[in-house]
Formats: structure tokens, C-alpha cells, sequence
């Protein structure tokens, strides 16, 4: 008869458990929270490798990378929770290179402390957004720190996709005469993200606009109209994410206040919280840069996607020594539309 | 939006840009003061000086509580803050306000001090609520519009003995600040005020009355929107050319002569005058500010704590003292844009979006590139 004792461990307690220092120890009850919440939510080939990295095919065409931390408070919020968010954040910056998005990692760092069934909901979430975009989470890492040294869940995600030859988008590409195109409405995540936090309710639903754009980002793409900047406007909003490109370029721009959608109860909680929706984080917009020549086809092509259907001509790119991003306001004046200065918003991606 | 979108209508903006622009005399200049940084805000975010004809000039006045609270009013909360263990709350903006040794209470809070931003004076006593062991600051800056919620402040901290909690007062006047501006030797180059907004729903229009009667300067109490901006110049600049000087009153539908009784009650049951007081930009002004009466003492910070105010010299190249009163613009300050930048504000002008300043270098910059 054999010694062999079966190899038997208590599930993780799911439903009343809490994160404690064995679970980023390295030892057995890592593996376990590893296996038993990490690897069957997000179960693929590459995971199931169950090495210390992903061993991955060849890749078709030049390679894009790009990484994001996630320390969003709170952890859920109206359209969404940190586990999407980091799935979503991630594809998007990949994507807006022009890429299509191939694999992800996802690095955690728990807070000791913190409830498993939350946890749950955030990875059950995370692998719903994977699972939805197409690109698997394909390798990761899990710590805990002390209670008191975090803020329940911190999340990187690392994506790594493909470019195929002849898309080449960069933000130094933009032109004096280019047309910049913007996908939607602005300011939803981040006023989304305010409007929950302690004292600040709002009976007006405020729902995160976070989504995965890469396959608009393909239409584009696809469409074959020469796109120059592709770029999403998250912290520090629409008027950062334009100040950016204008100086990478060396160019300036002039805005049309009127052309750029807000949703009313985006401005309501704006004006309230003396906030301007300009510099409002956004997690499921883009912004689109092309030739004069393109814009009204890029536009066409834009609004016949479904994350994209508010999609219009903002303005236009100029020649500017200052860099200056300028707007026609809608009582038909002109302002600066400036960097952000200091923080709007506290911690909102 | 519902009411809003009527007070920002681009229609009626261009219809009254067209009365102005009739009616302003080409042969004069007019030289309005918007005291609020309420408007100084408005006419920048909306550009409303591109509507306005050139010899109607705005000038940006002191009416931003964070542009005239002096360097040594800040020290007082840094020190409070880093030397005597408090929590310190106050208004976002008043974080980035420079102090001396290249302090701010934003960098005091980076070293380690408590400070926290809060959104009311409700936010303060829960704070000092939810920790009985600590004590708990407010720094209370403002003019007459944010001294009501300090009054109830105080009274709930008194009724429900709350014995961790005080203020370090910095409230101020709106009236006492005119009168220091038009007080000026050999008189001012200012023809006439678009007044404040909410300060006026507090205090009604009456206080007003003396600019018009004894100094000969028109006074039209506007609203915060750019409509509101727009016809209160449209009503100075008839009144300039009618050789008339009255308080005219734009923003009835939030301002009555006699203002908020009730309000202006709590404030004289909390608050007695200062003697005297130090505004950044205007100087020492006699009875221009406001104090705990004796019976709240227990609640006034600058008596509980070892706390005295030292005046500081303002930085020698920042412009704000003369910027605040109307003497000079923004972009004639040397450092202006320079050295002196919403990120790295030397002078209290630059911190705040209300800020003669900040306004100009966010919004309106482009007009020297222009010229």
C-alpha cells in the first residue's frame, strides 16, 4: 500500500477570505492563490506553460509595447472596476500606436487585508475584458505589502502587439492644415470616478466610458486613409493629450468649442465641482489626426463604428512657433487651451 | 444644460459685442475693474476680450482669496502644520500658495505634514470628529461669500463642544478692499466696477452705494456667466456715457439690495472686525478683515497655538502688489511667464485660475505672440 498521501488543500476561502502575507510569500499559498483565481479566470495556452515568463510565436511585423499602472480609487465604479480598466488601458495605448494588440501581462500588488471576494470580482472582471478584446493575459507576478502600505489593489499591465508595415502614427507626425478628429463625448471616466467618491454623490448616473479600442483603432486602419497621431486622451484630458501632440510636432492647434461633445451630466458635475471636462480623464475616446483631404472619410468610417458613433472634426492643426493649442469659444472669443496645472482630479486610473 | 446655456448664449453675446461696439465712444477709453476672479475667470475662459471694442479695457482686481492672502497668513498654516503636529484643512487652491522658505502647503504636505483638501467647512468638522485625539485647523480664507459656512462652522463646533477644532481666520471684505484701491493718492485711472457676484448675494448692493456717491464710480453687479459679464460692461459703459455713477444691478435674480439678513446675522454673532489687517498687493487696510468674537475664542487658532503673524516682504521682481491693484497687467511683469508659471507660481497672482495671473498665462497668452 502506498505512503503517497493525496495532496489535499482547503480552496482559498473565496467568499470570506482575505489577502494575507503567505499569499505573495512564493510559497504554497501563493501557488494556490495563483492558481486557483489567477490562472482559471484568465486560462490560456501561455498561462498554462506555468513558467516564469510566457514563450511566445514569432510575431509578424515590427513590435509595439506599452505598459500602464493602475492605483484607480475607488476600486469600482459606475461602468466599470480597476480590472477592466487595466485590461482596457493597456490594449488602448498599444492600439493607438497602430498596433493590434497580441498579449498582456498583469502585475499585481495586493494590500494584506483585502477581502478575496473583491479580488475576485476584479479578475473575474479583467478576464471579461481579455476574453471580450481577444488578448490574452499571458503571464503575471503577485506581491503583498503590509496593511496600511497600499490601497486594497494596484495593477500593471505590460501589452505587447504588432504593426503592419505601412502604418507608421506617431505624435511628431501631425501638420499645419491636418484635421484632428475626436471619437466621442469627454470627461465620463473621470467625472464617473469623482462623482463616487465619499461626499460627492451625484442622482445623475455618471457611467465610465472604459472600453478596449483597438478594433475601431482597425477600422481605421483598415479603412486605408493615411492616419498620422492616433492617441487616447486619459489623465489629464483632451486639452493635455492636444498639448502633447502639438509639441512633439512643433505645431499649434485651433479648436472649435462648440464641435466637442459633452455629456450633460459630465457638464452638470463639472460645473458644480468647478471643473472643466477639457482636462477630465477619459478611458474610451481616441483622437485622430489626418490630412485635410481624409477627415470627412475618416469621420464616415469612425462613426460607423459603435464606440465611436459621436465621433467630429474638433479643429485643425497650425503653424504656431509658441505651440499654442487655441479655441473659438462658443460666445465666439478665443482662449489658450493650456496644460493642465497641478492635479484636477485625485486618483483616477 | 438648463440654466446655464441661457447665460452663455453666442447669439446674444454677439448681440450685445454689437451694442458696445455702437455705443462705446471711439474719443474715450473706458477702464473697468471686474473686482471677482469669478470674472476675471469668465472673461478669459471665454475670450471675451476678443468682443469687446479696443478702448474698452478690463482690468483684473483683488477679488481672488488666494491672490491677496499674504506670505506670512501661509506661513502661519505651514508652521501650524510641520511644527505642532495639526491636521490642516483647506480650499484646494490655497495648497499651492507660495509660502517663505520655499514652502507651500503642498510641499509641507510631500514632507510629511497633514494637510488636507477639503470641499466645505462640513469636510473640516469631520475631520475633527473622526479624530478626537488630534487637533484640527482650519484655514479659513475668503471673502464675504465663504464666511457664512465658517460661522456655521464654528457654531456647530460650539454646540456640539468640540474641543479639537479651531480656525486661523483670513476672512476679508469686499468694500474695505475697494475702498483701499480708490483711496489712492492723486486718484485711479478706473472708470468704473462690474461688482461681485456671490459676495453680493451675501451683502446686497447697499455697501456698494458709496463707491457711486462719494468717489463719482458707476457699479453694476454682474453674474458669474459671460451673458451676465457682457451686459454689465454694456451697463457701465452707458452710465460712463451718461455721466452717471450709480449701483446698477444685473444679477437680480440672485441679488437684493439688503442681501442675505440671515446670513450677514450668523457672520456678526461669529465675527468682529480686525483692526487692521495685511493684504497682499494692497497693504495694511484698517478694518478690512474679520476675527472670532471673544465668546469663540476657544476656537481661533492664532490663540490656541503659538502662531503670531510675521510679515514678509513679497518676492522684489513679482508684480502681483501692483497687478492687484490695477496699476499694472500681468504681462508687464518681468517674470511673467518666465520664472513665474502656474507650476512654479512665485507670486500668489499665478496659483489660482481666478488669478489676474494664471488667468492670463492659461487663457489669453496668445495675444502678445500675436502682437
Amino acid at each position: 500500500m502506498s505512503t503517497v498521501k493525496p495532496n489535499y488543500s482547503r480552496p482559498l476561502d473565496l467568499k470570506n477570505g482575505r489577502v494575507d502575507m503567505s499569499h505573495g510569500s512564493g510559497g504554497r499559498a501563493m501557488a494556490q492563490l495563483i492558481s486557483e483565481l489567477f490562472a482559471s479566470a484568465f486560462d490560456n495556452e501561455y498561462l498554462a506553460q506555468g513558467n516564469d515568463g510566457a514563450l511566445l510565436p514569432p510575431a509578424n511585423g515590427r513590435l509595439v509595447m506599452a505598459t500602464d499602472s493602475h492605483v484607480v480609487s475607488p476600486l469600482f465604479f459606475a461602468g466599470g472596476d480597476i480590472g477592466c480598466l487595466s485590461v482596457h488601458g493597456t490594449i488602448n495605448d498599444v492600439a493607438v500606436m497602430g498596433a493590434k494588440p497580441l498579449y498582456l501581462s498583469a502585475s499585481f500588488i495586493l494590500e494584506e487585508g483585502y477581502p478575496l471576494a473583491d479580488l475576485k470580482r476584479i479578475v473575474e472582471s479583467m478576464a471579461k475584458a481579455s476574453r471580450e478584446a481577444g488578448v490574452p493575459i499571458v503571464t503575471g507576478d503577485t506581491k503583498v505589502v503590509e496593511q496600511g502600505k497600499g490601497d486594497g489593489v494596484f495593477i500593471t499591465t505590460t501589452g505587447v502587439g504588432v504593426v503592419r508595415d505601412g502604418v507608421n502614427l506617431s505624435g511628431d507626425l501631425a501638420q499645419p492644415g491636418d484635421k484632428i478628429l475626436l471619437s466621442g463625448t469627454i470627461g465620463d471616466h473621470g467625472m464617473a470616478i469623482l462623482s463616487q467618491r465619499e461626499g460627492l454623490m451625484f442622482s445623475a448616473p455618471i457611467v465610465s466610458d472604459t472600453a478596449a479600442l483597438h478594433g475601431l483603432v482597425a477600422a481605421m486602419i483598415d479603412s486605408g486613409v493615411a492616419l498620422r497621431v492616433l492617441r487616447d486622451p486619459t489623465r489629464g484630458g483632451l486639452a493635455t493629450t492636444l498639448n502633447e501632440i502639438a509639441k512633439q510636432s512643433g505645431v499649434g492647434m485651433m479648436l472649435q468649442e462648440s464641435s466637442i461633445a459633452v455629456n450633460q451630466p459630465v457638464e452638470a458635475a463639472c460645473e458644480f465641482l468647478g471643473l472643466d471636462p477639457l482636462y477630465v480623464a477619459n478611458e474610451g475616446k481616441l483622437i485622430a489626426i489626418c490630412a485635410p483631404q481624409d477627415a470627412a472619410r475618416l469621420l464616415e468610417i469612425m462613426r460607423a463604428h459603435p464606440l465611436a458613433n459621436a465621433a467630429a472634426i474638433i479643429g485643425e492643426v497650425r503653424e504656431d512657433a509658441h505651440g499654442f493649442v487655441q479655441m473659438t469659444t462658443k460666445l465666439g472669443g478665443r482662449r489658450v487651451v493650456d496644460w493642465l496645472a497641478g492635479e484636477q482630479l485625485p486618483r483616477i486610473c | 444644460m438648463k440654466y446655464v446655456d441661457e447665460f452663455r448664449d453666442g447669439d446674444l453675446a454677439k448681440n450685445i459685442a454689437a451694442n458696445l461696439a455702437r455705443e462705446a465712444d471711439p474719443k474715450r477709453h473706458y477702464r473697468l475693474m471686474e473686482f471677482c476672479g469669478g470674472h476675471t475667470h469668465a472673461i478669459s475662459r471665454y475670450g471675451l476680450a476678443d468682443l469687446l471694442p479696443a478702448h474698452v479695457r478690463m482690468i483684473h482686481g483683488p477679488g481672488c482669496p488666494v491672490c491677496v492672502l499674504p506670505i506670512g497668513r501661509v506661513d502661519q498654516a505651514t508652521r501650524l502644520a510641520r511644527e505642532q503636529g495639526v491636521i490642516l484643512c483647506t480650499y484646494a487652491d490655497t495648497v499651492r500658495v507660495p509660502a517663505s522658505d520655499n514652502l507651500s502647503l503642498m510641499r509641507a504636505k510631500a514632507s510629511g505634514a497633514d494637510v488636507r483638501m477639503i470641499y466645505s467647512t462640513q469636510d473640516a468638522l469631520k475631520v475633527a470628529r473622526d479624530n478626537p485625539g488630534r487637533e484640527v485647523v482650519f484655514l479659513a480664507i475668503g471673502f464675504e461669500t465663504t464666511t457664512p459656512p465658517t460661522a456655521v462652522a464654528i457654531q456647530q463646533a460650539a454646540a456640539e463642544g468640540l474641543k479639537n477644532f479651531s480656525i486661523l481666520c483670513d476672512h476679508v471684505l469686499t468694500p474695505a478692499a475697494m475702498h483701499a484701491i480708490l483711496a489712492v493718492e492723486g486718484g485711479v485711472s478706473i472708470d468704473g466696477f462690474v461688482g461681485p457676484a456671490h459676495v453680493s448675494t451675501v451683502i446686497g448692493s447697499k455697501p456698494y452705494e458709496p463707491f457711486a456717491d462719494d468717489y463719482g464710480k458707476p457699479v453694476v453687479i454682474a453674474g458669474f456667466e459671460p451673458l451676465d459679464v457682457m451686459q454689465a460692461i454694456l451697463m457701465l459703459v452707458r452710465q460712463i456715457n451718461e455721466g452717471r455713477a450709480a449701483v446698477e444691478n444685473e444679477f437680480t435674480r440672485a441679488v437684493t439690495r439688503e442681501g442675505n439678513l440671515k446670513a450677514q446675522q450668523l457672520v456678526t454673532d461669529v465675527f468682529e472686525l480686525r483692526d487692521v489687517f495685511e493684504w497682499r498687493g494692497l497693504g495694511s487696510v484698517p478694518k478690512s478683515a474679520l476675527k472670532l468674537r471673544p465668546k469663540y475664542a476657544a476656537f481661533d487658532a492664532e490663540l490656541k497655538f503659538k502662531v503670531d503673524y510675521v510679515a514678509v516682504p513679497d518676492n522684489k521682481a513679482c508684480e502681483c502688489a501692483a497687478i492687484l491693484r490695477g496699476q499694472k497687467r500681468p504681462q508687464e511683469c518681468k517674470i511673467f511667464g518666465t520664472v513665474c508659471t502656474p507650476e512654479n507660481p512665485v507670486g500668489s497672482c499665478m496659483v489660482s485660475s481666478e488669478g489676474a495671473c494664471a488667468a492670463h498665462y492659461s487663457y489669453g497668452r496668445f495675444r502678445e505672440s500675436a502682437a
